[in-house]
């Protein structure tokens, strides 16, 4: 399988934020907006998103990186890490 | 129309799940219910077969009114009416139908620009349908704009009896009107509890260690969808010390403490943009850690949908608020009426800590107690408190 794009990443954690955080504009975050304070999520927030990614991909999200998904330019960046971009 | 939370004077069926001729069981979600504050999946609690639904989609009746007829399984369906004989219904024609929607409405405009008065349900209704609100003419109070309304504009046949398909569920983003009719009933309820509920307070400094350290070494070891949260552990540990504190666990009704039949806790839920709900995680103290972190991940999720069922509603027999995730160390709550006490959690730091003439630095958590001095005093309180620092320092017994 070739390594998934940038695009197909940011995808795919905009549809897990949206599981989290229904009823957020996800359409109007910026790349760079800290998640915790934009979308008002909280560690089960933060614990649902890293089970929604776990569904969406496979990855075990370890509690040490979930600092990696405070921004959505941060979040794919890991993504493309751990899913070997 | 059950009441499902304390200041709940009237509901809407959204949709009914079941029609005329269903077999029904106890507990079986029947409907969906809108209170003010959010929408209610309501369980039934008598068994038996539809005989014929009483109030149909979208009206808004006071609670206590008789919703559907059931009889006994295999009685004859013209079995007289039970001994609860069905309201007097309202004789009202429907109203005359709309003129089609092309024509301009002769409904009274608001300013250009403004969107028309219109119920949360009708709102909600021309968002998933795509219609425009200003061109349906509305029936409410000030040609505010309703549910059914908006059934007549679209053509579509209102989906009163007949079983709906299974709709998706609704990812209903809350609308500023969702949550000011939110806000009001918040409002209702605190109010009531300064005005009537002659609060006292005391706070507790917890040392964590022992449950931390537990925390982290089980975390290491499962799975992401099996690891669990310190905050999972402090409802634990608070079911658990209520089982030996009943008196802090109920409601007050009527002049009088009544103890809850089981020990549900309801959890303070932030929704985002201001409002507030505290659903009950039933049976607190007899689930094992991993079942009571699944169903307060489910519960949180359909929180911020504002979408609850019955059950766990109106359930809580005691409210427990975490506000350590924002920083702060302790929060003195306000007990949601009719309950009796209300547990709050602060920030985990790590403080200064003297224990055997030794300094040390700990993981620490405040915990507050808000009680009902009717019911219970300061000695009683003082006992939960120590009880739930007893239960975390034996994390592996939660």
């Amino acid at each position: 399988m070739s390594a998934p794009s940038d695009a197909e990443l940011r995808r795919l954690l905009l549809a897990a934020l949206g599981q989290v955080a229904p009823e957020a504009d996800l359409a109007a975050l910026r790349p760079g907006a800290v998640l915790r304070d934009e979308l008002e999520i909280d560690s089960i927030d933060v614990l649902n998103l890293a089970i929604a990614l776990h569904d969406a991909t496979g990855l075990d999200i370890p509690e040490r990186d979930y600092a990696e998904l405070a921004t959505l330019e941060r979040g794919v960046a890991y993504l493309r890490r751990r899913l070997g971009g | 129309m059950p009441s499902l939370g304390a200041d709940m004077e009237a509901g809407t069926v959204l949709e009914w799940h079941v029609a005329p001729g269903d077999t029904v069981s106890r507990g079986q979600v029947v409907m969906l219910v809108d209170t003010d504050k959010a929408e209610i999946e309501t369980e039934i609690w008598e068994n038996g077969v539809v005989d014929e639904i009483l109030v149909p989609v979208g009206r808004r009746v006071p609670v206590g009114t008789p919703l559907l007829r059931l009889r006994a399984a295999g009685a004859a369906a013209t079995a007289p009416a039970p001994a609860a004989a069905p309201p007097p219904r309202p004789a009202a024609p429907p109203p005359a139908p709309p003129p089609p929607r092309a024509a301009p409405p002769a409904a009274p405009v608001a300013a250009a620009g403004a969107a028309p008065p219109a119920s949360p349900h009708a709102r909600r209704l021309a968002r998933e349908r795509g219609i425009d609100l200003a061109a349906v003419p509305g029936s409410g109070p000030h040609g505010a704009v309703r549910g059914s309304d908006l059934e007549r504009a679209a053509g579509a046949p209102p989906p009163a009896t007949a079983a709906p398909a299974a709709p998706a569920e609704r990812a209903s983003p809350l609308g500023a009107e969702r949550l000011a009719t939110m806000r009001s009933a918040i409002a209702n309820a605190m109010a009531r509890s300064k005005r009537e509920i002659p609060h006292f307070y005391l706070e507790h400094d917890l040392d964590v260690s022992a449950a931390a350290a537990w925390l982290a070494a089980a975390n290491a070891a499962r799975p992401v969808t099996e690891r669990l949260l310190l905050g999972v552990l402090l409802l634990k540990a608070t079911a658990l010390a209520l089982q030996r504190n009943p008196e802090l666990n109920g409601h007050y009704v009527d002049g009088a403490f009544r103890a809850g039949a089981g020990i549900h806790v309801g959890v303070a839920i932030a929704v985002r943009g201001g409002g507030l709900l505290a659903p009950a995680l039933l049976d607190a103290d007899r689930k094992p850690l991993p079942q009571l972190m699944t169903e307060l991940r489910d519960l949180v999720a359909r929180a911020r949908r504002a979408r609850l069922r019955g059950a766990e509603s109106n359930a809580a027999t005691i409210t427990v608020t975490s506000l350590g995730e924002l920083g702060v160390d302790k929060v003195f709550g306000v007990i949601q009426p009719p309950q009796v006490a209300l547990v709050g959690f602060g920030a985990l730091r790590e403080r200064p800590w003297a224990e055997r003439g030794l300094l040390g630095v700990r993981p620490v958590v405040t915990a507050t107690l808000a009680a009902d001095h009717r019911v219970s005093d300061g000695l009683r309180g003082a006992r939960l408190l120590t009880a739930i620092a007893e239960a975390l320092a034996r994390p592996e017994a939660l």
